[in-house]
């Protein structure tokens, strides 16, 4: 080890001068983006999330209709592939499987901290666990908003391709529409992306929150809509309340498919929305005080 | 009484750590002096680390206060000026070094020009732009002490810097520890390694069992040299030396006798011993080293633990007495 360069590394009263809060997370942020954008999985999440929503939203259902074989969505034609229905078909996927990334997303980049250990290394370096916290979920942030953004192109430019193969005239739609649909698809991915946070930090890991959050997705949530909710009235009521099928609920009332899995119109889009953001706010406040009550082991 | 001296840039008061029933930390009393290099020494599991990282705020005291360059844990940027590695280094696998460090240096609001900086004190320039993964735990420890050192710091906090390294890389982590001491940066060096402690540090705190047992310079712990005897008939010796020196200055061991006297006065010693019949095969000077001092202060704080938790305490493993003797 060479001492050559310890006058450079010696102290220096001068570098203490404290750090507004502001600062801390701003640094946190670039930090955070960095290591989400150099992180091989993050990648992985995005290409699994683009090739799903296409191929099971454009191509299959497009190989039905061109092979005239029927099947998924086969009955509902062409029209359903058009650009028209862009904002329907890029948030459809959101409450169940594309959901089911972004849980996977928020674990990853709020648990990995305990997987590896770092944790202690990045809270030596100054900034308070909340403001470490806050820039980890506004990098979250932008993630899931990258996200649904890149789900929407893929979908844009595919439908256009659709369109112009069977030579139909290209409607796109209103802005108004495009950036509600975008801003509901953000939502539902925050709410998902939290609830990986929040399981990641209440876990302390990646595997078992990974997990408890696929198994609620995939299964519990199905089964209480699907196998539960017709039998028994109040798990019919509980529904009105739960991420899963308010989610559904919101994705349907801006055009998603009611055949694509958890999609169903429970209530309305406003009260969907409503709730969702309220599960958000609670998986965001839930997270930041169980990181700040609990000791880094 | 919570009363922090200029020259403390560490100051502890009643620090406590309790799991459940379990007090892993005992109202510790730490002092770090600026610009010394401290010795924070202890057994595995004596309490160390979770002292060094309620500290660092990492975890909650059950009772007591912490106070770093004159800052409390709740206050705004407590860590400034203060940098840490605890426990052994943790990075990001996927990054390179050169990453991993820039991550941290964004985290710490410091110019990303201090990356090289410190990569290049700690020799790992070459292979700055190769994966962690890929590091061996020798360049994982050097990158935990360059992650330490982006701040430029004026408090260094290093628990178990030389672990995993090499004898040739121990050997620059401690000189490198040592040059920051001697360049005024104030260095908090947790080991169960006595050589390294007794070569490097100004003053000590030894822990045991959670409880700061002693706290002092590395000379006052090792107290004044003496001479030891060896000599036939030992009891005839013996006495002869309790009436020369006192009795509390005479210790019979199994091979002769331990005095408490100015090793000067060694040829009047043996005058006076030979004067009274004592064959005399052996007279020479005796220092005790840091192990000694270190296995007394731990044994007497385990029996003072037995007997208060009714003989539950744990004694020393061999392994962990071999970790203390390495």
């Amino acid at each position: 080890m060479s001492t050559a360069e310890l006058a450079a590394t010696g102290p220096q009263v001068g570098t203490e001068r404290p750090m507004s809060t502001g600062a801390a997370v701003a640094g946190v942020v670039r930090a955070e983006t960095a290591k989400l954008i150099r992180r091989p999985a993050t990648w992985l999440l995005l290409a699994i999330t683009l090739v799903l929503s296409l191929l099971f939203t454009y191509l299959v259902p497009y190989a039905g209709y061109a092979g005239d074989t029927g099947g998924f969505r086969a009955d509902l034609g062409l029209a359903a592939l058009l650009p028209d229905r862009l904002v329907g078909n890029s948030i459809g996927g959101l409450p169940v499987f594309l959901g089911a990334i972004m849980v996977i997303l928020g674990v990853l980049t709020v648990g990995g901290e305990y997987g590896w250990g770092t944790w202690k290394t990045l809270l030596t370096q100054g900034p308070s666990r909340l403001a470490v916290y806050t820039g980890k979920l506004l990098t979250l942030a932008v993630a899931t908003l990258a996200t649904v953004l890149a789900v929407y192109a893929v979908g844009a430019v595919t439908s256009a391709v659709i369109a112009a193969a069977e030579n139909q005239a290209i409607h796109w739609p209103g802005l108004g529409d495009l950036f509600t649909g975008i801003g509901a698809g953000w939502l539902v991915a925050g709410v998902w992306a939290a609830f990986g946070g929040l399981l990641a930090i209440a876990l302390r890991g990646v595997a078992l929150p990974v997990g408890l959050g696929l198994v609620w997705l995939l299964a519990v949530q199905n089964l209480l809509a699907v196998v539960a909710a017709p039998l028994i009235g109040w798990v019919a009521d509980l529904q009105q309340g739960l991420p899963g099928p308010n989610a559904g609920s919101l994705v349907a009332a801006l055009g998603a498919n009611s055949e694509t899995p958890g999609v169903q119109q429970v209530v309305s889009g406003g009260q969907a929305a409503a709730v969702l953001a309220g599960y958000l706010v609670g998986f965001v406040l839930l997270g930041g005080v169980y990181l700040r009550r609990r000791d880094i082991l | 009484m919570d009363v922090l001296d200029e020259d403390e840039l560490v100051r502890t008061v009643g620090l406590t750590k309790r799991y459940g029933g379990r007090t892993v930390v005992d109202a510790v009393e730490l002092s770090v002096r600026a610009g010394e290099v401290y010795g924070f020494l202890g057994p595995n599991g004596a309490g160390k680390t979770t002292t060094l990282r309620m500290l660092l705020g990492l975890v909650r005291p059950t009772a007591g206060t912490v106070r770093l360059l004159g800052r409390t844990p709740g206050s705004r940027d407590p860590l400034a000026g203060v940098g840490a590695m605890i426990e052994g280094p943790a990075f990001y696998p996927y990054l390179s070094g050169r990453e991993n460090l820039k991550v941290l240096a964004r985290y710490a609001h410091v110019p990303l020009a201090r990356v090289d900086a410190v990569l290049e004190t700690v020799d790992l320039t070459d292979r700055a732009g190769d994966r962690y993964a890929g590091y061996s735990l020798g360049m994982k420890q050097r990158l935990g002490v360059a992650g330490a050192l982006l701040k430029q710091p004026r408090l260094l906090i290093l628990d178990e810097p030389t672990n995993g390294l090499d004898p040739a890389g121990m050997a620059d982590m401690r000189a490198l520890i040592r040059q920051l001491g001697d360049d005024g940066c104030t260095v908090l060096l947790s080991s169960h390694l006595l050589g390294e402690v007794q070569q490097l540090c100004d003053r000590v705190g030894v822990i045991a069992d959670g409880r700061l047992v002693a706290e002092d310079t590395v000379t006052q712990l090792l107290g004044t040299p003496g001479l030891r005897v060896r000599a036939e008939p030992l009891e005839l010796a013996a006495d002869r030396a309790r009436s020369l020196l006192g009795a509390d200055r005479v210790r019979v061991t199994d091979d002769g006798l331990d005095l408490t006297v100015d090793p000067e006065r060694a040829a009047w010693l043996n005058a006076e011993l030979v004067g009274a019949g004592v064959a005399v095969s052996e007279l020479r000077r005796h220092e005790r080293d840091l192990e000694q001092v270190f296995f007394e202060l731990t044994r007497g704080e385990q029996a003072k633990g037995e007997q208060a938790k009714g003989g539950h305490k744990r004694e020393l493993s061999r392994g962990e007495l071999a970790d203390v003797n390495r």
